[in-house]
């Protein structure tokens, strides 16, 4: 009986830093759950932490669904825009889980004047060693390649759609797309979406 | 009726323009400030709606407009309802005609605020009744029951509700515009022996508000959100608690609230699940609700957040019924007395309270994985503020100073490098503040920081009352010309309402000038030397002096500019990143690189380099 509640289930854990575009991204999901007509609930970070603090957004399709927020070990995805934030969130994780965790750290400024430290290479090791299905996704060279850095929440959607524990496919994400964004910035963003596609 | 994805304010906004709301005040602070906007956003067109100068001009407009028969709602977060506690208090002794709405935000954390305190003790204090949503959805709902009640009962109404509600989604049905509920205000009708408060009217009044309160204790208890759900499955069968492991033979069971109420849910199985009491109105509390909830436990635990409200109120009921049941919660130790409650948080209590392991949250840590960076929210790339920081600490470099912050953006010129905050407190506080340290320290160069929607909103008093009382200080008005933290609202010195009316704009020089300052000067920050001399010129004046350093909030003026760095010329001292603490700054191998997806082109780091080696690129 559990066991197949949890099956209609998904909990997905966004995380990034404040301005990098996590909204948008968890925006697309529910928008494209809803147009299936799967109950969303979701949770987010909004406030002081969006001028560059550490930010997440829990998202939870699926009825009987009683909170927003979603506990340890519970999360069947994680799209992290960022490392070291990703780590952070391995908490939430199923060991199952998926992960899509772009590449490319942001150095906090407290890093950059020596009030903390970063150390990127043991970060993506540890995540290497310690995610099961994980996708890394070298947002550096998609900006490069696509012509943009803006487009990197759909980049990652993209990846997470076909990790297949969202539980949509790269159509429903395509439709939502179009319902939301302004026609001349569409083009630019399919591509975004298939981009991992062709790696 | 159709079905959106909406922020639980945006359904509380909602909820209030079905129930045919006439007027919307408040004063932005997160979490509460799409509330309004809301309002604005989807006003059907009949709906009055203003930004207030702040909460308590807010409270006190809306309190005029229910008494002349509008549905009023008023908004604002948990501080601000500090400072509009002085009409508040007054007005529940008055009354309103037109059902009043008081929307407070409490912000449990707290993620984006000075304080912790809890609206529902405020509900306590000022006897004013209080509704506390689990939900967004039932947020929506209940904003209607609040306006009617209201109206019913001649009371204005706390609606309150904390982040994870305010800033939660999820997909409800909505009333199409047509269906909202249209509500005609009757107008004022004069009648000084109910709206002009004398010790006579208070002493009638409070009285008969004791007993209103009595009677609504037991008219909530039929309330439907508040309510008993029953115990299912195996937490159904009592006499079986000792052997299913829920300790030696006790009667068990949760009384919660708000957001909390889904935590407890998502602890158990939908199929099993002990009694809980889901209080959604715990003032007036309702006590006969309550005493039929407890007298057949042995042990409740309160799961709150924030004040131990129900909890206490429990207590109450027990002592006056002379029940024996033992209630925990914060006063016991079973619940964080301060501090965010979480789906992990409530469930380890649960398996605490029911000695059940398989209640507890998984158990998984981050115990070998490498040091993380710490991550404090910074000025933005670009910002003025940091201009404005970086030139008074450059022109004051030293001497013996004292600068005094304010709540806004700038308040994060706390951080390193710049570390041009030593005191914050609330709203507009910092003048002040800077007045009294300067009396008790005569030779410190006293600062006071203030935005400018801070300085309308309680900034222009302190200024008088300094230059009334003699002080010497410097005030920097901060202007970016919107009110940026809580997301670009405007504000007097803006020359635009909320409903999008252009207006005449309040000149913050002319303030200050009228009041009687004898140096104002306007300076654009980002002109780092004419800023820095307008700073050791203000110290050449006695007095009270005001410098603005004037520049649009950079997230509001799209800059296309960008800055680069000449490798060639860059000797890799890093005074740059030292002393600006831009996000868009970087090391690049040994040299300073600038990440031209954050950089504005302000320029700044440009006119601080000793190389001369960053330039327009």
């Amino acid at each position: 009986m559990q066991e197949e509640k949890n099956k209609q289930q998904v909990n997905i854990v966004l995380c990034g830093v404040g301005g990098q575009g996590t909204i948008l991204a968890s925006r697309l999901i529910a928008d494209a759950a809803m147009q299936k007509g799967i109950h969303v609930r979701s949770a987010e970070t909004i406030g002081m932490a969006q001028r560059g603090g550490s930010v997440f957004t829990n998202l939870r399709l699926g009825e009987d669904v009683p909170t927003p927020r979603i506990g340890l070990g519970k999360a069947d995805l994680m799209i992290a825009f960022e490392p070291a934030e990703a780590v952070r969130m391995l908490p939430y994780l199923k060991e199952e889980a998926q992960a899509v965790v772009s590449m490319e750290p942001i150095m906090p400024v407290s890093a950059m004047v020596g009030a903390s430290s970063y150390p990127v290479d043991e970060i993506l090791a540890y995540l290497k060693e310690h995610v099961k299905h994980l996708t890394l996704v070298d947002s550096a060279r998609a900006a490069a390649d696509l012509g943009s850095a803006k487009c990197l929440n759909v980049v990652l959607l993209g990846a997470a759609v076909r990790s297949k524990a969202l539980g949509l496919t790269e159509e429903d994400i395509g439709k939502a797309l179009e319902a939301r964004l302004p026609e001349k910035l569409l083009g630019l963003n399919r591509k975004a979406l298939m981009y991992t596609a062709s790696e | 009726m159709h079905k959106e994805f909406l922020m639980g304010n945006e359904a509380i906004a909602i909820g209030a323009l079905a129930a045919g709301v006439n007027y919307v005040a408040g004063y932005p602070g997160t979490p509460s400030t799409e509330v309004l906007e809301t309002v604005a956003k989807r006003n059907p067109g009949s709906v009055y709606v203003e930004w207030s100068v702040n909460e308590k001009a807010a409270m006190e407009a809306a309190a005029g407009a229910a008494y002349a028969g509008a549905r009023a709602l008023v908004t604002m977060k948990q501080v601000g309802l500090n400072v509009a506690a002085d009409p508040l208090m007054s007005l529940e002794y008055i009354g309103i005609k037109g059902g009043m709405v008081i929307m407070v935000a409490d912000d449990p954390g707290p993620i984006s605020s000075q304080t912790e305190q809890d609206t529902r003790t405020f509900a306590m204090f000022s006897k004013v009744p209080l509704f506390d949503p689990s939900t967004v959805e039932e947020a929506f709902s209940m904003m209607k029951e609040a306006f009617a009640f209201s109206e019913e009962w001649g009371t204005p109404v706390f609606f309150r509700s904390t982040t994870r509600v305010d800033h939660g989604y999820e997909s409800i049905e909505i009333p199409d515009e047509p269906e909202y509920e249209k509500h005609e205000p009757e107008g004022f009708v004069k009648d000084a022996s109910r709206f002009v408060i004398f010790p006579k009217l208070s002493v009638k009044n409070h009285a008969l508000i004791e007993k209103r309160n009595a009677q609504l204790s037991k008219t909530l208890s039929e309330y439907p959100r508040n309510f008993i759900l029953p115990a299912k499955g195996r937490w159904q069968a009592k006499g079986k608690a000792a052997q299913d492991g829920c300790g030696s033979g006790n009667r068990r069971a949760i009384a919660t609230h708000g957001i909390n109420y889904t935590y407890v849910l998502d602890a158990f199985d939908e199929a099993s699940r002990p009694e809980i009491l889901r209080v959604a109105v715990p003032f007036p509390f309702p006590e006969d609700l309550a005493a039929a909830f407890l007298q057949d436990k042995d042990e409740v635990l309160c799961v709150e957040e924030l004040d131990p409200v129900i909890e206490r109120a429990l207590i109450h009921v027990c002592g006056k019924y002379g029940l024996q049941v033992r209630i925990r919660g914060k006063l016991t130790g079973d619940i964080a007395p301060s501090g965010e409650n979480s789906t992990d948080s409530v469930a380890a209590a649960l398996a605490a309270f029911f000695e059940d392991a398989s209640l507890k949250p998984s158990a998984c840590g981050l115990s070998d994985a490498p040091p993380l960076p710490v991550r404090p929210p910074v000025l933005c790339a670009g910002c003025p503020h940091r201009a404005s920081f970086y030139a008074v600490k450059q022109a004051m470099k030293g001497q013996k100073t004292l600068f005094a912050g304010d709540i806004g953006c700038y308040t994060l010129g706390n951080a390193q490098p710049l570390e041009m905050c030593d005191t914050c407190l609330c709203m507009g506080a910092g003048i002040n503040i800077a007045q009294g340290i300067w009396r008790v320290e005569p030779d410190t160069k006293c600062f006071a920081f203030v935005g400018d929607s801070t300085f309308f909103a309680s900034g222009i008093t302190g200024v008088v009352n300094a230059f009334y009382n003699q002080a010497q200080l410097t005030l920097i008005v901060l202007d970016n010309s919107t009110t940026a933290m809580t997301g670009h609202q405007p504000h007097p010195g803006t020359g635009r309402t909320v409903m999008g009316q252009v207006v005449e704009k309040v000149s913050i020089e002319a303030v200050l000038l009228a009041i009687g300052l004898p140096f104002v000067e306007t300076v654009d920050p980002l002109d780092l030397e004419h800023a820095i001399d307008t700073v050791r010129r203000a110290q050449e004046v006695d007095g009270v002096k005001a410098i603005i350093f004037r520049s649009p909030c950079i997230t509001i003026e799209k800059s296309r500019r960008k800055a680069a760095v000449d490798p060639e010329q860059c000797t890799g001292c890093r005074k740059c990143i030292r002393s600006l603490g831009c996000p868009a700054l970087v090391l690049d191998g040994k040299k300073a690189g600038i990440r031209a997806s954050m950089c504005t082109g302000c320029m700044l780091c440009a006119q601080v380099c000793p190389a001369g080696a960053i330039r327009e690129g």
